[in-house]
């Protein structure tokens, strides 16, 4: 009888023990503990470990995943880059055969996670020769690429899964005769926001009567003042969404959704990336202590990366937001070695003149480029928008300033991504002059080059 | 006469609402079809043979109206935009009939209440992605290369799935068709010369079975 209760007494100390070390290696938000990782079943890719604490976000319960989950994020994105294996092309019954060997229709046939020993770029999980399955004739048709190695065609510069928008032989074709430097350099200028307000001035602002001076003199000369948006413009009550919620009063903290009320595509594309994607689905801001895959500034760890991360809350200084708000966090070798580049001689040339206007070139001009819809020109502030494959950068970004060979060969020299572009490149893409071969042996000649 | 007053507005609405109804429209027999055969269509319900060639007409009469209607009359008024296969990468560009087929076939196709698909397919394909498969799409074509006004119609099997297939020769109809085919950069070296009314590949309609 004895022994029974020292057994019942171990049995329960054990299993609270147990239980209480499951709870302290729970998961929190702000945790990535390696104790939390036991409920993970391997890690996370450096795609989605900022959300991983958020199973639900991908999984159903019980373990699944959804595929459609994988959509909710990226399907603009796919559709964007004109998908050239979009999961349709597949729905005729004959493609079944080639389905068999990798489901083109489903995400997670080539993404899986959790996964690292299988994880390659992107977040691949099959090895390189995936093309080969379906793709191994190909000599047959293009007799040019019977030499490469089966496992060449998405690592050598010239193709790419989903986005071939500046790979397809068309496009090479028509920019064969680029210069590697266009004789006109110069981005697009951004739109300035004209809502038909009278300026503020700062006997007209309409916060507490103890607001300190710096910040009215900040706002002031800020951007919002000079379009008419006074203090509860953005400190009104939040309804919890970008609404406004007047009964709850000031708000001294304001967070994105202040700002989504105005800044909306800047907003949505902030959520959709890296830098506000915790925020999208309902975590606690990034901060750099979280991150895992960029060395980052130590004395930024705890930051949070909020829209006032880059954009301070009064100035609105978009200069600082372009270059010094970037490498206040990041430190990986790329962005050091930007401040020794010939891009940032250019940008430093567009901030002492404005003459310059356009043409010079900062982490934003890259990373968080100009995109014109329709009459107007918008910041894309989804920076992974055109990030990986690192290709999906020529139309946006490159193409501005330099011909098609030149960025290729550039994007594909590795070495040269790490010290942030300040040299050519000493790599040599070989698709352009494949496809002028190509295209000249069937009697066509490579047109003018003429910048898009 | 009766049965076609009564076939006639349900061949409409199946050719309106481009489908499902063929689910609902009773077991077709599971005996092979030839080339003249298909399972019957007893009762007022519309054989798989009879929706084939019910949406078959509509896609051949959307293409034509394209074709003749938009990008035909564009050129005559000498208008800023013109049809390209590379529409997508330049400005002032519409897709050719053939690729406007193909995207509705791609949004028909994954429209999973649509309960068929359809493709455009060919012996000598310029775009690899439109090669007949092995099998009843290969003999189907050799068929209606050689009879285009006979369509093919048989059943057969992909995958564990039963299918009523239908195969309709596309002809060349416009010199800009053939012209533009025969100097394709991507043709290969066995690719046909192509004239006014040739057999350039065909329609091929899958309705399930089971």
């Amino acid at each position: 009888m004895k022994r029974n209760r020292t057994l019942w007494l171990l049995w329960l100390l054990s299993s609270t023990g147990f239980a209480v070390g499951l709870w302290i290696a729970l998961p929190t938000e702000n945790s990535a503990s390696s104790a939390s990782l036991i409920y993970l079943p391997g890690e996370t890719t450096c795609g989605h470990y900022q959300i991983e604490i958020k199973c639900a976000v991908c999984h159903e319960i019980g373990g699944d995943v959804r595929e459609q989950s994988c959509l909710d994020c990226h399907a603009d994105e796919l559709k964007e880059a004109r998908d050239t294996h979009k999961a349709s092309k597949f729905s005729d019954p004959t493609k079944a055969e080639l389905l068999q060997y990798i489901d083109a229709t489903s995400c997670i046939a080539c993404h899986k996670e959790h996964v690292p020993g299988q994880t390659r770029e992107m977040g691949v999980t099959l090895p390189d020769d995936y093309c080969w399955h379906c793709h191994q004739t190909i000599a047959e048709d293009r007799p040019s690429h019977a030499s490469f190695r089966y496992d060449s065609c998405a690592t050598a510069g010239c193709h790419n899964f989903h986005d071939n928008r500046a790979l397809n032989e068309n496009f090479l074709f028509r920019h064969v005769l680029d210069p590697a430097h266009w004789s006109t350099q110069k981005v697009l200028i951004r739109d300035s926001k004209d809502n038909g307000s009278q300026k503020l001035s700062a006997s007209d602002h309409d916060g507490p009567s103890d607001t300190k001076p710096h910040v009215i003199r900040e706002w002031v000369s800020s951007a919002h003042a000079k379009a008419g948006v006074n203090c509860t413009g953005c400190h009104e009550g939040s309804d919890g969404t970008e609404g406004v919620d007047s009964s709850k009063g000031w708000e001294n903290h304001v967070d994105h959704r202040a700002c989504q009320r105005c800044h909306e595509s800047e907003t949505v594309g902030f959520l959709a990336g890296r830098h506000g994607m915790r925020l999208f689905v309902d975590l606690s801001p990034m901060r750099p202590e979280l991150a895992r895959c960029l060395p980052m500034r130590s004395d930024s760890a705890h930051r949070d990366l909020t829209c006032n991360a880059c954009h301070h809350a009064h100035d609105d200084d978009l200069r600082h937001a372009a270059v010094d708000a970037c490498l206040e966090c990041h430190a990986d070798k790329h962005s050091l070695a930007f401040k020794e580049t010939s891009h940032y001689e250019l940008w430093q040339q567009e901030m002492s003149d404005s003459e310059f206007s356009g043409t010079g070139v900062s982490c934003a001009t890259c990373h968080l480029p100009r995109m014109k819809i329709g009459d107007s020109v918008r910041v894309e502030h989804n920076q992974n928008a055109n990030l990986r494959p690192n290709e999906k950068m020529l139309t946006s970004v490159c193409l501005n300033c330099h011909g098609l060979e030149f960025s290729l060969n550039s994007l594909a020299d590795r070495q040269l991504v790490e010290k942030c572009f300040g040299e050519p490149p000493d790599v040599q893409v070989e698709s352009v002059e494949m496809t002028r071969q190509w295209f000249e042996a069937r009697g066509r000649k490579p047109p003018s080059p003429k910048q898009d | 006469m009766k049965r076609v007053r009564l076939l006639t507005p349900v061949l409409i609405a199946v050719v309106g609402s481009c489908m499902s109804l063929v689910v609902g429209c009773g077991k077709p027999s599971d005996e092979s079809a030839t080339s003249t055969t298909s399972p019957s269509d007893d009762a007022g319900m519309i054989s798989p043979q009879k929706f084939a060639d019910a949406v078959h007409a509509v896609m051949m009469a959307d293409r034509t109206v394209y074709a003749k209607h938009v990008v035909t009359n564009l050129k005559k008024q000498n208008a800023p935009v013109s049809p390209s296969e590379y529409w997508e990468d330049e400005e002032h560009k519409i897709p050719l009939p053939a690729q406007m087929f193909r995207m509705g076939s791609e949004i028909v196709n994954e429209d999973s209440n649509a309960g068929f698909t359809y493709a455009l397919k060919s012996l000598w394909p310029l775009n690899p992605q439109n090669k007949a498969a092995e099998g009843v799409e290969t003999k189907g074509l050799n068929a209606i290369k050689e009879n285009p006004d006979e369509p093919f119609y048989e059943t057969e099997e992909i995958n564990g799935k039963k299918y009523f297939t239908a195969i309709y020769a596309d002809r060349a109809v416009a010199e800009a068709c053939w012209d533009c085919h025969n100097n394709h950069p991507n043709k290969g070296d066995d690719y046909p010369e192509f004239a006014e009314g040739d057999t350039m590949g065909g329609v091929v309609v899958r309705v399930p079975l089971n």
